[in-house]
């Protein structure tokens, strides 16, 4: 469908850095799994396994 | 291969749909009711038995019950009907052809098998374990494979939503950066990718233990991991359901969200952050760190809920502002009072976004304190705050989509309109009530899980206060009002679907894509001032008091919360 869609896209001014994130889906698919993969998996199960072994 | 390139321009509405695209939503809808029909019945066995005075199942049967009813609602039907949303926000409102419609199809059989499989093993009896499958509590293995097969299914369709967009931008469907309800359905989708993969992290070794492959499971490490998929699997929802109403206002009104900068922002802080609530359910498990615990809710928790009060305050802004600009502009609530009442696509939503942020959020946040926490945890409290987020708030804004979906997607005309009026208000008011009276209940220390709060035979009984049977009797009640309100929805759906009158369009066919579709919609103008509309300097100042109402509410149940803590764990 290439010749559907919008052929004079020329951007007019530079793309701001705050919105260059918000349309890149697969860096925000990044940050949205390593966030809580680090902050919440991560983290919890290395608690858990630091726990001392009960005697 | 050749790639499917035929669409359809709704007439009613201007959508455009890519035929394998819109074959894929139906399916997903109708499996999604499907869903809802079997937890809709099984609701019917859990209300009456912890009604106490009724008290209907034996314990193995209240169980298993109750297990089939927590998978098949805040799994299969809230996932199947995600899944349509996902199609529908990334190719009809993109214009895009979808990727892979063929991948699509056996991710959907995928889910079926796995829905199947999940259900055999419950209704077979020997996997009454409940939605949190607890290790090291075990499930029949097919228990596990189900739910693993479901989940690999929705993986795969959320990488053909990704796709799709990738085609989409390739194509130049659209103009600038996604729509705002786009982007919503992609914070759903990044969400539940991570949240299929943390279930994958622990059902699959589960899966293993269960067939004797692995001896042990730890069970601290099961409920770490399990609940970064089980909460988070409601945390979907939350985002699908905030990019439901945005679309709802936008169909209803013709509103514009009132900053697509502060809107967006708000959902990139829900893929930052939101799932991180995940610990709250932890909160009490001497095995993590209080900096673990609180850095998770207390912290990063907060920033998820400043999102949703962001999204709470800009979707009935941005309906102000449109009916305003309409001519209701008199006093503080003219827009609201003269709002379509009567039409449940609209009612559905807006009943939803208040269940959604008086009930479910000012409880969610009381529950994500620490110490707070230690009133309610695992007491009945807890399911009344996910029925009023995942019920009132995610099936009640899935309600209204429908009404919108069965003439757009099914062209069948809603059948008992007079009916459908009412729906949302019976479910919507019914739901509430379950929750309020629930979570009364639990503040009473009523126990989440236990069948029976009489507690008859055990060697240590214990008696309730007489306001906690009144709750859950009036708990029992309300339930079946919900119920009431679920059946009429069913009726209507799949009396529409299946039995509607046709809405037929002279001319009507299915055409490659750029003949005769409808034409590239210009991009929207940037607005610069809303003219003379609002009072005090405000364009929306009705929203404003409303929110000011709701931060009077969480203020003051937040610190009755406090005052209540010090009374049953004496301070002084």
């Amino acid at each position: 469908m290439a010749t559907q869609g919008f052929e004079e896209d020329v951007p007019e001014e530079p793309v701001p850095a705050m919105q260059q994130l918000l349309d890149n889906p697969f860096l925000l698919l990044f940050i949205g799994i390593a966030m809580p993969t680090v902050l919440y998996i991560v983290w919890g199960v290395m608690e858990i396994v630091s726990l001392p072994i009960a005697k | 291969m050749a790639v499917n390139r035929m669409f359809r321009t709704c007439p009613a509405s201007g959508l455009l749909f890519h035929e394998p695209a819109e074959k894929l939503m139906r399916f997903h809808a109708v499996a999604a009711v499907v869903s809802l029909l079997i937890g809709g019945i099984l609701a019917i066995g859990v209300v009456l038995t912890r009604w106490q005075a009724i008290h209907l199942l034996p314990p193995d049967l209240f169980y298993q019950v109750l297990t089939a009813h927590g998978l098949n609602m805040l799994v299969f039907w809230i996932i199947f009907f995600e899944m349509a949303v996902l199609y529908f926000a990334g190719s009809t409102l993109l214009r895009s052809r979808l990727a892979t419609p063929r991948i699509a199809w056996a991710a959907f059989w995928l889910m079926v098998i796995g829905a199947l499989v999940n259900n055999y093993s419950v209704f077979r009896g020997d996997s009454s374990v409940m939605f949190t499958s607890y290790a090291p509590m075990g499930a029949h293995p097919t228990f596990y494979l189900g739910l693993i097969l479901f989940a690999v299914g929705a993986l795969v369709s959320c990488f053909v939503f990704l796709g799709t967009l990738v085609v989409a931008r390739a194509e130049r469907t659209y103009r600038g950066s996604i729509p705002l309800v786009t982007f919503g359905a992609l914070t759903a989708c990044i969400i539940a990718i991570f949240t299929i993969a943390a279930g994958a992290i622990i059902l699959i070794p589960t899966f293993f233990w269960s067939v004797g492959l692995i001896d042990h499971i730890d069970s601290l490490m099961y409920k770490t991991v399990w609940w970064a998929f089980g909460h988070s699997s409601q945390q979907i929802n939350v985002a699908a359901h905030v990019s439901v109403w945005y679309a709802v206002a936008a169909i209803v009104f013709g509103a514009k969200p009132m900053s697509e900068k502060v809107s967006r922002g708000a959902f990139l802080l829900y893929i930052f952050f939101l799932q991180l609530a995940s610990a709250h359910h932890l909160l009490v498990d001497p095995g993590l760190t209080s900096n673990w615990k609180i850095f998770n809710t207390s912290y990063a928790m907060y920033l998820a809920v400043l999102a949703s009060m962001v999204h709470g305050l800009t979707v009935p802004g941005a309906i102000e502002v449109a009916q305003r600009e309409k001519g209701h502009n008199q006093g503080l609530f003219t827009w609201l009072r003269r709002a379509p009442w009567g039409n449940p696509v609209f009612s559905a939503m807006f009943i939803s976004l208040i269940g959604f942020g008086f009930l479910g959020g000012i409880s969610g946040v009381m529950m994500g304190t620490e110490q707070l926490n230690m009133i309610i945890h695992n007491t009945i409290y807890v399911p009344g705050h996910f029925h009023a987020t995942v019920v009132v708030g995610t099936t009640l804004a899935f309600m209204g989509l429908t009404y919108f979906l069965i003439p757009v997607l099914f062209r069948r005309e809603v059948m008992f309109p007079g009916m459908a009026k009412w729906q949302p208000y019976v479910f919507g008011l019914g739901m509430s009530a379950v929750s309020l009276f629930l979570m009364g209940a639990g503040t009473l220390g009523v126990p989440r899980r236990h069948w029976d709060i009489s507690f008859a035979g055990n060697p240590f009984p214990y008696e309730f206060p007489g306001a906690a049977w009144l709750m859950m009797a009036l708990a029992g009640i309300s339930g079946l009002i919900a119920i009431v309100g679920g059946g009429m929805y069913l009726l209507i759906t799949v009396g529409s679907v299946f039995l509607g009158k046709k809405i037929v369009t002279p001319g009507f066919q299915h055409v490659r894509a750029r003949e005769n579709v409808a034409a590239i919609p210009a991009a929207a103008p940037v607005i610069t001032s809303h003219g003379s509309i609002g009072a005090g300097g405000m364009v929306a100042p009705g929203t404003f008091v409303l929110a000011m109402v709701f931060l009077a509410a969480f203020v003051l149940y937040y610190f009755i919360n406090w005052k209540y803590l010090s009374t049953v764990w004496p301070l002084k």
